[in-house]
């Protein structure tokens, strides 16, 4: 993955950038010795790394502020990091850059149950924003598979999901706020404690656009209460055809899991021979999860059973209990680990309709041959987000390259088949050059000229999200201008 | 002019020089000044795929014929958007791209969310009249900025929508209310707020100070719902004496009619319509010294009735929400602007956007911007 040549005039310029960023920062919060700034050269897409210039730790509002400032006017471009946990490479810095990371800004700011709100800084995990108000029966929906480690200031600028959105919805569906930092400085706050801010969807804006727009520093959340209780059924199948029929069926009868995971063969077979969850050997194997009480899932789960009959499954076991529940869910829970333990993946992110998904997996076993190198399928099939992980072997030269060319594959399949190139990852560095694939120039043109608002100088994050020669003009711009 | 496609669209808006008051079936009052452009006639439904819970359709495909297709399949736009017909006084047929264009919310967005939380994609045609899309046909879909939700709520100030792709929910088995009698609006919210931190799932909370009632809908299959009644009623049991259920026809109607504001059709004055936190709701209430007031969202919406011109806005003072002017003169809306206007840092990120979208400033020019 190309970035951009860093800008030589800037790190000549380190000096004085360090030395005016420790006027307004403690010592031990602005990171510039080299042997420091490597903590910082990646993210989870660990394929690319780069040490920044310079990393700061700032512990407030004002000090973010402070430090746009600085690095607006010395002209710096600024790569803001949450907890490094994104796998589109969100976080990757450029030798020419500050990182901005919120870490150390974690505080829970507010706790409201009347309105059903919780205000923190963003440096706080996904996780610990549930942690904090679980003990009094709430929690915060959206939980991505990253969520003991991943920040608020992530999912914001990821617009992350999770395997509960069929019910929750993803991030954006569950922010009501926020304080955020803009690059020259100023501080700007949208939306509060009330439903639907005013004016302009900004913060729908906001909300995915990695990083780009301005740096959020504190967020209302949404918090609703803990269900009565929840239980999974799994269900076997010996074509995956079959096994989308199902799904589709389910949904059509007016059921609405929280939710349907769907795994293939290939990963089965992975899974089992790690986690020994007891799942059946089959070509697609569904777990599907309800909510309440425990006669309303008893009714919820027996109209999902009788659906699934109608299918022929191979395997259908209903959970009774937590232990039931966990061993379900164990096999799932250890998918990415197993694979990983065959060899190195990449795990992609596309989505499809659900409708296509027969079609979606046989030309990627098709690929799979073409290719070389075996993929397992794991699908979040409510609302269609398939994590394709392709193994490859990194210290084999050019098994990378080959597969980052089958999931681009892979990408430009979704795309075709009526959906999209990510479905809550992020584009990052990872799909930015395929951006081509699923928007024409205007549609680019209009996303780039919302970036021309709220960042003129293309500072925030630049090399990312945009095909490198569709922003190139605007970053040249910036350049010369300082 | 008549505008059937997507492609007359962005030769009239390209060629267009003076403002143009953009429109879907023109029933909420809410286009701004200058030549009509309505998509009124851009109809269809292009895809609807049940078993996905997505439909597609042009921007001017009403409202209607869109309900009659979800309801064959047991389904429903859940987002509840209400019909402004009644209290606008106005006539024609809601469209559509107009309930996405306005993000027209009712009862059920406490629950599942606001029509901007269920739009998935859109096609657009921008001031200059090029054709844009984005966002899609999925449910999660990260790629690139969300213009889908910048376009929901804009009102037509920055691009004209031509298509839209939309999340569709199952209709419930049924539904029933339960209704508390005599509680004062402090009261009310307290109970609301009590029924929506249960996880017994309230799809609706609303309150009538006219008539001392607060009501709570439950939807579902017929024991969960029966089940949740009882629930519900055993944890407001210390804040209530009085109680009664209203059946699913009664609970249907009752929500319809909160839904269109009906309490205010065919009264006098002008109508308001306040967002703000739910505990806040009653002090506003007593400082607006409204006609009437209602409210939904646990609190957190306020529909206000005022006497004719009144400048609510500076009888609220700051608060956390936003006041919009839902019914007014066009004089009374000039003088206080329609919208609440932007603290001094947000209003410029408005007018950058509508400088980049909409450069000749033509489509409902002042809308969304400050008053005069």
């Amino acid at each position: 993955m190309e970035m951009p040549t860093p800008n030589k005039a800037i790190i000549a310029r380190k000096e004085r950038v360090v030395s005016r960023l420790l006027d307004v920062l403690p010592v031990d919060a602005v990171i510039h010795h080299e042997r420091e700034t490597r903590a910082y050269e990646c993210d989870a897409l660990t394929a690319y790394k780069c040490p920044p210039m310079v990393a700061v730790l700032p512990s407030s509002t004002k000090e973010v502020a402070d430090v746009l400032r600085i690095c607006h006017q010395e002209g710096v471009p600024v790569v803001p990091r949450g907890s490094g946990t994104s796998l589109a490479g969100g976080a990757l810095p450029t030798a020419d850059c500050v990182i901005l990371g919120v870490a150390r800004m974690n505080d829970v700011i507010e706790t409201d149950y009347d309105n059903r709100l919780i205000r923190v800084q963003t440096g706080r995990t996904n996780l610990s924003v549930t942690g904090a108000v679980e003990a009094d029966g709430f929690f915060y929906a959206p939980d991505p598979s990253s969520q003991l480690a991943c920040a608020i200031a992530g999912n914001i600028a990821m617009n992350s999901g999770g395997a509960h959105c069929l019910k929750y919805g993803v991030t954006t569906n569950n922010l009501m706020g926020v304080t955020m930092v803009m690059m020259d400085g100023e501080i700007v706050e949208i939306g509060g404690g009330h439903l639907d801010a005013g004016g302009l969807d900004l913060l729908g804006l906001i909300c995915g656009s990695e990083g780009q727009l301005g740096v959020v520093t504190e967020a209302t959340l949404r918090i609703l209460p803990k269900p009565e209780g929840a239980r999974p059924v799994l269900m076997g199948f010996d074509d995956n055809e079959v096994a989308g029929a199902c799904v589709s069926d389910i949904i059509k009868a007016g059921v609405l899991p929280v939710a349907i995971e769907f795994m293939d063969r290939p990963c089965i077979e992975a899974t089992e021979a790690f986690a020994k969850a007891g799942y059946p050997m089959c070509e697609a194997l569904l777990i599907v999860e309800v909510e309440g009480s425990d006669a309303e899932i008893d009714h919820q789960l027996g109209l999902i059973m009788e659906i699934a009959r109608r299918h022929n499954p191979v395997e259908l076991r209903e959970s009774k209990s937590a232990e039931e529940s966990a061993k379900i869910w164990l096999g799932r829970k250890s998918a990415f680990g197993a694979m990983g333990q065959i060899n190195d993946y990449m795990c992609l992110d596309g989505t499809i309709p659900v409708s296509s998904l027969p079609m979606v997996l046989r030309r990627i076993g098709e690929m799979s041959e073409e290719f070389g190198l075996k993929v397992g399928n794991v699908f979040h099939a409510g609302d269609g987000n398939m994590h394709p992980l392709i193994l490859f072997d990194a210290n084999k030269p050019g098994d990378l390259e080959l597969c980052e060319e089958f999931g681009a594959e892979i990408l430009k399949l979704c795309v075709e088949a009526g959906g999209c190139l990510t479905g809550e990852h992020g584009v990052g560095i990872e799909k930015r050059d395929l951006m081509h694939v699923q928007y024409a120039a205007d549609d680019l043109e209009a996303q780039m000229a919302v970036k021309d608002v709220f960042d003129p100088q293309w500072l925030l994050n630049p090399a990312k999200v945009f095909p490198l020669d569709a922003s190139d003009a605007r970053r040249s711009v910036a350049m010369a201008a300082e | 002019m008549t505008i059937k496609t997507e492609q007359d669209l962005a030769a009239f808006v390209a060629d267009a020089k003076a403002p143009l008051s953009v429109r879907g079936g023109g029933t909420r009052g809410m286009a701004g000044e200058g030549e009509i452009l309505s998509v009124a006639a851009m109809k269809g439904i292009t895809l609807y795929e049940p078993g996905a819970l997505t439909m597609v359709a042009q921007a001017g495909t009403q409202v209607a014929e869109i309900e009659k297709a979800l309801a064959k399949e047991n389904q429903r736009l859940a987002f509840e958007p209400v019909d402004h017909r009644g209290i606008i006084g106005s006539k024609g047929e809601p469209t559509i791209g107009g309930i996405f264009a306005a993000n027209v919310s009712g009862p059920r967005r406490i629950s599942v969310g606001a029509a901007r939380d269920f739009l998935l994609g859109v096609r657009f045609v921008d001031g200059q009249g090029a054709i844009v899309k984005n966002g899609g046909r999925v449910m999660k879909n990260v790629t690139g900025y969300d213009l889908v939700k910048l376009m929901a709520g804009s009102f037509g100030t920055l691009g004209v929508l031509s298509e839209v792709s939309f999340k569709v929910l199952p209709r419930p088995e049924t539904q029933a209310s339960l209704v508390l009698h005599g509680l004062d609006d402090a009261a009310a919210v307290t109970a609301m707020s009590r029924a929506m931190g249960s996880p017994f799932e309230v799809s609706g909370a609303a309150h009538d100070p006219a008539v001392g009632q607060t009501v709570l809908r439950i939807e579902g299959f017929e024991a969960s719902v029966a089940y949740r009644i009882a629930a519900l009623k055993a944890v407001l049991a210390g804040v209530v004496s009085e109680m009664s259920v209203l059946d699913a026809p009664g609970s249907v109607a009752f929500w319809d009619a909160q839904r269109d504001v009906a309490a205010f059709h065919g009264a006098d004055g002008d109508i308001w319509r306040v967002s703000c936190k739910p505990s806040d709701g009653p002090a506003l209430a007593e400082k607006a010294g409204a006609l009437a007031h209602l409210y939904d969202w646990a609190g957190g919406l306020i529909w206000l009735r005022m006497d004719d011109g009144t400048d609510l806005r500076a009888r609220l003072g700051a608060f956390d929400g936003h006041a919009t002017l839902i019914r007014g003169s066009a004089e009374t809306r000039r003088r206080l602007g329609v919208f609440h206007p932007e603290a001094a840092g947000l209003a410029k990120l408005t007018a950058g956007l509508r400088a980049q979208f909409d450069p000749k400033g033509i489509f409902n020019p002042r809308l969304m911007e400050a008053a005069e």
